[in-house]
């Protein structure tokens, strides 16, 4: 494909049609996070009265703290998690919607709903669902189930939740992918005698793969912060620590806690993660096409 | 090693739409037959049945004697070339190759020799190690024949593998194929829209239109003596001229103010009849002398092409081609005399267009 080169005749034009994105990134980005960034340096006294410039500070005594490394480590096991999860369903069912032949749109439209519902809400339905006492999988389970108490459990449960508004998403991407794969090229594996299964991981699979580490990477932000809404709405970050993720933990400290220096320095640490993911999504997603 | 026997052949979609309508045909043993017809005719259709990436809503396919009904693509032992290459575009051109070989669970010495020695017929020797993307347009097109050959299958499907190709290139490659295919001995099915591709390919020719079958048999012989006015328009180019006339006892073709021609023995009728009189370009010349057989017209304008020139010229608005070699007079507007030999006159049904003699 070449590039097309387009020439203003004014400077001022190519400005104006950025302006508008411009104005959005600074007002709702940057001077939020330039806030952030300058609390992570200060630290409150007891009553809300005056703040000092304590430097790095925060960042030592967060990283000091031996809940924040549980925090970190739960953010990842459950981020990978979702991600993995979501990928692996929407894979799946993209793979199947690709396959059908009668009812196809039904399906589609059908499966693309629950991303349409509010984490909060998609939170609520999974703690209904596994309400010890009384939610139909709960039961279906037995009295082994209780994730009030079991930590693994309860992590398990945000989990799910989260996981099931993502499918939604990933498998719209993963369609479209595999629905833009030629035909005649499924067509001659089929001649190659390669089976569903094997036309599936050696033809679909690698040619979808960038739509797979675009989605990967996307899940990766989304359990890294959308996901707020689902654990807030279900267990609150317990039992323990069980279900805190990082993001969680700025709410708490910074919102119930009114700890706003350590609050700040620990969505510094989060942005600094989602910098770094959105540097990795550039940097591989265009080398890993294959054509 | 095997022929392809159609025994009744339909193809109805869901929407009632019959895009093949009652085939039988047969292709012998090691024979290369093309399937030529405009777009719509139905001719990847029926390729595509052979291939069994479409099931026949009726008849039989037979590859080898076998009726290959109820298998899947990959039990026929069939090859394919698409239009458009179908090379898996992540795997290197050796890998594109070896893969139908490795599905079907062949060793890797003998992989790594068959598609060595495919390369080394095709010339891709060198490119082995390339991706899909890194290669020419004819490249590509190697590519998906030695993919085709290297399995060596009873039977090649080429669905139309040179029309995204560039006029030279189509021309050579049109030569390779057909070289390869004799060497190989292998039955081939060709699909094509460009009759000089169907004619200079073809051991059999099958024209196909709106589903069905027009003519079978050697281009030269269709080519000479075309069963109805489609295919005879259809071979050829420029189209055969048509004239509407009426046809004597006598066996003269009578086109009013244009003139007559003699149509021979065949032409003769009791009753003066209408028909459509088809002829050549190439077979119309400058009339000698001032015989019966001739048509008056007047030069409309030449098109040179260097070996030959095509004149076109008319009277009362109908319109014939030229085809000649001979360098003349042929200013716009100069009176022309034309005639042509009895034999080389085709007579036509003015109604559905069959050939009459």
């Amino acid at each position: 494909m070449q590039a097309k080169r387009v020439v203003f005749p004014h400077r001022l034009l190519p400005a104006l049609l950025v302006a508008p994105q411009l104005a959005v990134t600074a007002v709702f980005f940057l001077w939020p996070a330039a806030e952030a960034l300058w609390q992570s340096t200060l630290r409150e006294d007891a009553f809300g009265l005056k703040s000092t410039f304590v430097g790095l500070a925060n960042f030592r005594d967060l990283f000091a703290d031996p809940d924040y490394l549980v925090v970190i480590g739960t953010t990842l096991v459950f981020s990978f998690a979702v991600a993995g999860l979501s990928l692996a369903l929407g894979l799946a069912a993209a793979a199947l919607a690709d396959r059908a032949r009668k009812g196809a749109l039904l399906y589609q439209t059908l499966f693309v709903w629950p991303y349409a519902v509010a984490p909060a809400v998609a939170g609520v339905i999974f703690l209904y669902l596994f309400e010890p006492s009384l939610g139909p999988l709960a039961r279906a389970v037995g009295p082994a189930w209780n994730h009030k108490l079991i930590g693994w459990q309860a992590l398990s449960m945000v989990v799910m939740a989260a996981s099931w508004k993502q499918v939604a998403y990933d498998f719209l991407f993963f369609l479209a992918a595999l629905q833009s794969i030629p035909r005649s090229l499924m067509e001659a594996a089929e001649i190659d005698a390669a089976g569903p299964f094997r036309r599936f991981f050696t033809v679909s699979l690698p040619l979808i793969a960038p739509t797979g580490f675009f989605l990967l990477v996307v899940n990766l932000i989304y359990a890294f912060f959308e996901t707020f809404g689902v654990i807030h709405a279900t267990t609150l970050g317990g039992p323990g620590l069980s279900t805190t993720t990082m993001v969680f933990r700025v709410f708490r400290d910074g919102f119930i806690d009114q700890r706003l220096g350590a609050s700040a320095a620990e969505s510094v640490v989060l942005l600094l993660v989602v910098a770094a993911l959105t540097v990795v999504q550039f940097r591989f997603v265009e080398r890993k096409v294959h054509y | 090693m095997a022929g392809v026997t159609l025994r009744g052949v339909k193809k109805r979609y869901p929407g009632g739409f019959e895009a093949i309508k009652g085939i039988d045909l047969d292709v012998p043993d090691g024979d290369l037959c093309v399937f030529v017809g405009p777009s719509g005719c139905g001719k990847s259709t029926l390729l595509r049945i052979v291939a069994g990436l479409e099931t026949a809503s009726e008849g039989t396919v037979a590859i080898g004697g076998r009726d290959v009904g109820a298998l899947g693509p990959a039990e026929r032992d069939v090859a394919m070339v698409f239009q458009n290459y179908a090379l898996y575009p992540h795997m290197s051109v050796f890998d594109n190759m070896a893969y139908g070989l490795r599905n079907r669970g062949a060793a890797r010495p003998e992989i790594e020799a068959r598609v060595a020695e495919a390369a080394a017929m095709l010339d891709l020797s060198a490119l082995l190690a390339r991706k899909p993307r890194e290669l020419s347009g004819g490249q590509r097109q190697r590519v998906a024949m030695g993919r085709a050959i290297v399995r060596k299958p009873a039977l090649f499907l080429f669905d139309e593998p040179l029309s995204n190709l560039d006029a030279k290139l189509r021309a050579r490659m049109r030569v390779e194929i057909r070289a390869l295919q004799r060497r190989l001995g292998t039955t081939a099915i060709h699909v094509t829209h460009d009759q000089l591709e169907a004619m200079t390919m073809a051991d059999t020719l099958v024209v196909l239109n709106a589903g069905r079958v027009e003519q079978v048999g050697k281009p030269a012989d269709v080519y000479a003596r075309p069963a109805n006015r489609f295919v005879a328009g259809f071979l050829g180019s420029p189209e055969m001229n048509f004239l509407d006339g009426e046809a004597g006892p006598d066996g003269r073709i009578d086109f009013g103010a244009l003139g007559s021609l003699s149509a021979g023995a065949g032409a003769r009728a009791p009753v003066s009849r209408k028909v459509v009189a088809g002829i050549r370009p190439e077979n119309l010349a400058p009339a000698e002398g001032d015989g019966p057989d001739r048509l008056s017209l007047t030069v409309d304008f030449v098109e040179e092409l260097g070996a030959a020139r095509l004149v076109y010229a008319s009277r009362e608005g109908r319109r014939v081609v030229v085809h000649t070699a001979a360098h003349g007079g042929w200013a716009p507007g100069a009176p022309l005399a034309l005639t042509a030999a009895a034999g080389d006159v085709r007579l036509f049904d003015p109604q559905g267009g069959a050939a009459l003699g």
